[in-house]
């Protein structure tokens, strides 16, 4: 097991006051917390502060961790078999318990936020509600269709451990569900201790970047590459769209960042997106002298000046 | 809780149909039911119907887990949790819309 210096993660010296590591805390929890953060690994950092932080704030589960000394990050570590005698540990609650085996050996079940304990007290005899998220590729909602899922799930051992399980399921996928919704799958949730119904369990849905669409909540949006002739004087080409290549007409007179919409064919939920084709110029390159020759008759014929807007 | 891998579980898109209540909304996201109040009375979230009791949209559900989590680990207090909540909606729309244009 790897031996984590919760000092070194909070960025705070081995001395730091309480005030200092809370500090500390909530700069890192608000740079990395998933649902504000960007960064890429903000998930794992958060998840990693949070324990830090569970452990640097009680003065108790501190002490405890202080007299273990000084261990290198990535050393293999052993608790001693005698550490943890006289320290009572008690938590009330902060992070999702998703803690590593490093933290589970010192502090184990007692020394976990509660999260498992607060729940089902609200309505007791139904087992608590799961939630999930997953990333789908865009043809899942375009088509509906099964798909396999992996979902990791908290669950506490016969030991009383929080480990993080792995549960495959097979979904039917709901034609035309949009990111940010979910799926609901009544009941499978937990199940409440004893009788009574299990919970549900709720998947929330975004999607994959796609190669060609993006994605602006029900509508999709294509970038269409066209000749500076063609935006000109309009033309007939064929343009792919989620369902199948169709003849798309754009008009004369055509510019850069023009948006056609085609109306209902975006995501298919109720009610549909549009689709909707953003032109681009795409220039044809001067490489030959005749093509050169083509540039040159073009800004003869033509008296134009592109920055006129800007004065100059 | 465990389901054979073969057997294909189907579902429906849960805000397209949900009306949510109160203790619904409880439920769901394992809070006391004074608290999805103290959300309404904040502007975190909104009702949409009020009689014979408050209902909800199904995107309440999203909501409240957000701002509960926002509440829980930056160790925010309500308002502070509903300025962070207008503010990630019009961050993740503008976003959205840096990727939908050319």
């Amino acid at each position: 097991m790897e031996y984590k210096d919760y000092y070194k993660i909070m960025g705070v010296a081995r001395d730091a006051t309480e005030a200092q590591i809370k500090q500390a805390y909530r700069k890192l929890a608000r740079k990395y917390h998933p649902d504000v953060s960007k960064e890429k690994d903000a998930e794992a950092r958060f998840k990693e502060v949070g324990e830090a932080y569970e452990v640097l704030k009680s003065p108790d589960k501190r002490a405890a961790y202080d007299q273990l000394g000084q261990g290198h990050p990535g050393q293999d570590f052993r608790p001693p078999p005698d550490w943890g005698s006289g320290f009572e540990f008690s938590g009330a609650g902060t992070s999702d318990p998703a803690y590593s085996d490093f933290f589970e050996s010192l502090f184990g079940a007692q020394g976990r936020a509660g999260a498992g304990n607060r729940r089902g007290a609200f309505h007791p005899g139904r087992g608590e509600d799961h939630h999930a998220k997953v990333l789908l590729d865009l043809d899942a909602t375009l088509r509906g269709g099964a798909r396999q899922l992996t979902l990791r799930m908290p669950e506490i051992d016969a030991d009383g451990r929080l480990v993080s399980k792995e549960r495959v399921l097979n979904v039917q996928v709901p034609k035309g569900i949009l990111p940010g919704q979910h799926i609901r799958l009544a009941g499978q949730g937990a199940r409440p201790p004893g009788e009574g119904a299990p919970g549900d369990l709720f998947i929330e849905v975004d999607f994959q970047p796609h190669p060609l669409y993006k994605i602006e909540g029900r509508d999709l949006y294509l970038e269409l590459p066209v000749a500076p002739w063609e935006a000109a004087l309009g033309a007939s080409m064929k343009t792919p769209t989620p369902t199948g290549t169709v003849d798309l007409k754009i008009p004369a007179g055509s510019h850069a960042g023009s948006k056609l919409r085609l109306k209902g064919r975006g995501i298919p939920a109720s009610p549909p997106g549009d689709f909707y084709v953003v032109l681009q110029i795409a220039l044809p390159p001067a490489t030959d002298a005749e093509a050169k020759g083509a540039y040159a008759a073009f800004a003869a014929a033509m008296p134009f000046n592109p920055r006129a807007s800007l004065g100059v | 809780m465990s389901s054979p891998k073969d057997q294909t579980l189907s579902g429906a898109i849960f805000e397209e149909s949900a009306v949510l209540t109160v203790k619904d909304l409880s439920r769901m996201c394992a809070v006391d039911e004074r608290h999805i109040v103290e959300f309404v009375e904040e502007g975190v979230l909104e009702v949409v119907e009020t009689a014979p009791e408050w209902h909800f949209t199904g995107a309440a559900l999203r909501r409240t887990r957000l701002a509960l989590r926002l509440e829980r680990d930056l160790e925010l207090n309500l308002a502070g949790v509903a300025l962070a909540l207008e503010l990630i909606e019009e961050l993740q729309h503008l976003r959205r819309q840096l990727q939908a244009r050319p």
